[in-house]
């Protein structure tokens, strides 16, 4: 009973979302790609905070975490979403590395776990995204079998994607190289850090919007 | 030593989504590299990523996974491209190869659209 009830309020207020035409844009990637960096960049200059913690320790996203009512203003026109930030989807967490990085046993261990349990939640909410942004770490080679699941699940389910190259402001950065790896998709190349590209990236999300919404219908 | 483990695609042709992962899973937690004649649908590899999460103990630290197509998108004529997606969606797809082993064994494949590399780690460094 409790459970038709909780179905009953998750298809209300889908469809209260959906006559809003409110979308939720979700971030996507492999583990320190800059997905959180994204996501900070993006509330602190139109919610006026931060989203979540940022680290250059892998797995720091264990959890989903969602910022409702996000507005962006630009040239007369509004868009407003909901962004879902992910946990890095790998195909491997050795906890081992995290004792590299500094950790002692037990937390390596305890955030090895937690991570694993990111990386499936992360891919059940696959389904729940509208439209999605997918945060490539752009110093590093594109051609990785998580780059390539991610962008070919997004495909099999006909969402909408975006794909950016991060980490633009590092001298070791390719965007040519990231766009020769998925040539039927248009990469833009940011700096969540140093919003290098991020007014070209928001001017994106309004057709990324559209093309979501067109979907939905 | 390092075991290759050759899997035609008739081995999971009739499988279930399901059923393929666990068996290829069981393969690769065996700390065998498997060579997968043809390729796993996007949702399969997607499943296939988080049974592996499940998985992940103080041995099994997870997989390397990687396809390699035999053509080239460009290389194939109109009704070929037709052909294979077809194919692709309704019984995933035969064509290529898929190298699929245990991350403690294979440390990385790495891949561009010419070459495969595969990067194995030394079996002192195992242990």
């Amino acid at each position: 009973m409790i459970n038709v009830f909780k179905k009953f309020l998750n298809r209300f207020f889908k469809d209260l979302f959906k006559e809003k035409g409110q979308v939720k844009l979700g971030l996507y990637g492999p583990p320190n790609g800059g997905k959180t960096t994204l996501a900070n960049k993006v509330c602190k200059d139109w919610l006026g905070e931060e989203m979540g913690r940022a680290s250059k320790v892998a797995h720091e996203t264990r959890e989903v975490q969602i910022k409702e009512q996000i507005t962006i203003k630009r040239d007369g026109k509004e868009l407003t979403f909901s962004l879902v930030d992910t946990p890095g989807i790998a195909t491997k967490i050795d906890y081992e590395e995290f004792i590299k990085s500094g950790m002692k046993e037990k937390e390596a261990k305890g955030r090895a776990k937690e991570a694993t349990k990111g990386v499936i939640d992360a891919i059940k909410w696959l389904d729940d995204m509208d439209a999605v942004i997918v945060v490539l770490d752009g110093t590093k080679d594109p051609y990785t079998q998580v780059n390539i699941t991610i962008i070919g699940n997004l495909e099999a389910r006909n969402i909408p994607v975006l794909l950016v190259a991060n980490k633009m402001d590092l001298k070791k950065a390719d965007l040519k190289h990231v766009q020769a790896a998925f040539p039927q998709y248009e990469v833009i190349g940011i700096s969540a850090k140093t919003s290098e590209g991020i007014d070209g990236l928001y001017e994106k999300l309004f057709e990324l919007r559209k093309k979501a919404l067109k979907r939905k219908k | 030593m390092l075991t290759l483990q050759f899997i035609p695609y008739a081995d999971i042709d009739r499988l279930s989504s399901e059923k393929r992962i666990e068996k290829l899973l069981k393969i690769v937690k065996d700390e065998k590299i498997i060579l997968l004649e043809g390729k796993l649908r996007a949702e399969e590899e997607a499943s296939l990523i988080q049974r592996t999460m499940e998985e992940i103990s103080k041995s099994f630290k997870g997989i390397e996974i990687s396809p390699l197509n035999v053509h080239r998108k460009e290389d194939m004529a109109f009704f070929q491209k037709i052909k294979g997606r077809l194919i692709n969606f309704l019984l995933g797809s035969r064509q290529g190869l898929t190298i699929i082993g245990p991350a403690t064994i294979v440390k990385e494949i790495r891949q561009d659209p010419d070459k495969i590399e595969l990067f194995t780690t030394t079996a002192r460094k195992r242990k």
